[in-house]
């Protein structure tokens, strides 16, 4: 085994963590502004300049508050639970690349952490990987609320994890690859129709795959409007109701890092990543990553919640046969491309 | 691509998951811990809970996971097709087809039946 590279990776890996943690907390912060914004009203902007500590502050509150665990709860995993998601979170970003390889003090640093040939199927596969966190923190909580949201979490999740994963199948049979880097550099090739001179983005090409790969990215993450499971008029808080203190922000924490992560995903898939005219670079990839999760937010602000027979009908009546049609289309064009037809 | 890879995402849940334990640990010398039992009650809108908790569950979620792993499967013999489907042109396609065709009968099946419906 390459120690040299391991270290290296695990640097950049350790370093990326880190840099999530740190953004995951202030998407709080922008959330909270921005949904203020769109409501007429300030927000937080009191703890620091534009209210830039209110992340720092209520972390620090969160840690100093009691961790209750119920009485009738199933002790060891309620307390694992929340921290199998969030331990979870923050790994699917270690396969998006973020740009060419660093050249610092005689080494190769590279700013993908794990170059997997099979990146996407990784990424589908932490997500299924997350929904155990949920069931199991429902589930030992020994209360009413919990449960139900956490079977409809994870009932919504699956389904929509479904389209989520058919939904990239157009993109793989156009680029023929499941790592996110040949995703990329198919994307940074340029595209000659007529006049036109257009960069080889999925979102392009496959824009009924990236319509679905939005949708089912925001029920995934469990977000407005698709965030049934902690409706409130309805479950109290659904899953984590009886988490308190940092327990429950454990299962905040994942949200936040997974919308994130998902952004990152969006836009490398679709969007051509750190692609972009001028200078390719991480900066793009941020760009397009902001734009996805100011997206999260302004849905939140603007669409009110499904009913739950809506959100089921729609993931297996509208989304599920969209998905197979986007792949048979594609496929058929492929085809004819590639002149087998 | 190499097992390093893999043993870079090993260290890296490794890490995240020392990570939450560490904050937790933290958190056990700064918080308060007064458990009265009242307190640790599980939450029901204020009034003692008559029924077992986790009592019975709606068959619907049984038949969701069982659609779901219909489908999973579905989609995990659709992914390889994909990646090598300018190999395969033509006579993969048709085959792949005829897969998607069955499950796609079975979908507009469910459907019929009122699987999908969720009343």
């Amino acid at each position: 085994m390459d120690w040299q590279r391991l270290l290296v990776s695990y640097f950049v890996g350790f370093v990326l963590l880190n840099v999530l943690l740190g953004l995951m907390a202030y998407m709080t912060w922008f959330e909270r502004r921005v949904l203020a914004r769109m409501q007429h009203r300030v927000g937080p902007n009191r703890t620091g300049p534009f209210g830039l500590l209110q992340p720092i502050a209520d972390g620090i509150k969160l840690l100093a508050k009691e961790d209750i665990v119920p009485a009738n709860a199933d002790r060891l995993v309620f307390l694992v639970a929340p921290l199998l998601s969030f331990a979870l979170a923050p790994l699917g970003a270690a396969v998006i690349p973020f740009g060419e390889s660093l050249h610092l003090f005689g080494l190769e640093i590279p700013l993908l952490v794990a170059d997997i040939n099979v990146a996407v199927l990784y990424v589908l596969a932490l997500g299924s990987i997350g929904v155990y966190g949920i069931i199991l923190g429902g589930y030992a909580s020994g209360n009413r609320y919990s449960l139900l949201g956490a079977l409809r979490s994870t009932a919504q999740v699956i389904s929509y994890e479904l389209v989520l994963g058919l939904s990239l199948v157009g993109v793989f049979i156009l680029a023929g690859s499941f790592s996110l880097q040949d995703i990329l550099r198919e994307q940074q090739r340029v595209l000659v129709i007529g006049p036109l001179t257009l960069p080889n983005w999925y979102i392009l090409s496959q824009p009924l795959a990236f319509a679905l790969f939005l949708i089912a990215a925001v029920a995934e993450t469990n977000r407005a409007p698709f965030d049934l499971p902690e409706a409130e008029t309805e479950l109290v808080a659904g899953y984590f109701t009886e988490y308190s203190g940092f327990r429950f922000s454990f299962y905040f924490l994942a949200e936040y890092i997974n919308m994130i992560v998902v952004s990152l995903l969006a836009g490398t898939l679709f969007v051509g990543g750190i692609d972009g005219p001028f200078a390719d670079g991480v900066w793009w990839l941020a760009l397009k990553a902001l734009f996805f999760l100011f997206f999260y937010v302004w849905l939140r602000a603007t669409l009110p919640r499904f009913r739950y027979d809506q959100l089921m009908g729609l993931a297996w009546k509208v989304l599920l046969p969209l998905a197979l049609l986007n792949i048979g289309l594609t496929g058929l064009v492929r085809l004819w491309g590639i002149g087998a037809l | 691509m190499s097992l390093v890879d893999y043993a870079v995402i090993g260290l890296l849940v490794l890490t995240s998951t020392v990570m939450g334990t560490v904050l937790i640990l933290v958190g056990h010398f700064v918080r308060p811990r007064k458990p009265t039992p009242a307190k640790l009650q599980p939450y029901e809108s204020g009034v003692p809970d008559v029924n077992p908790p986790r009592g019975r569950i709606t068959p619907r979620f049984y038949l969701v996971a069982l659609l779901f792993v219909v489908f999973d499967v579905e989609a995990i013999f659709i992914y390889p097709w994909a990646v090598a489907f300018d190999a395969l042109a033509l006579y993969g396609f048709l085959q792949a087809a005829l897969f998607v065709g069955i499950l796609l009968i079975g979908l507009l099946y469910e459907w019929r039946k009122g699987a999908l419906e969720w009343v």
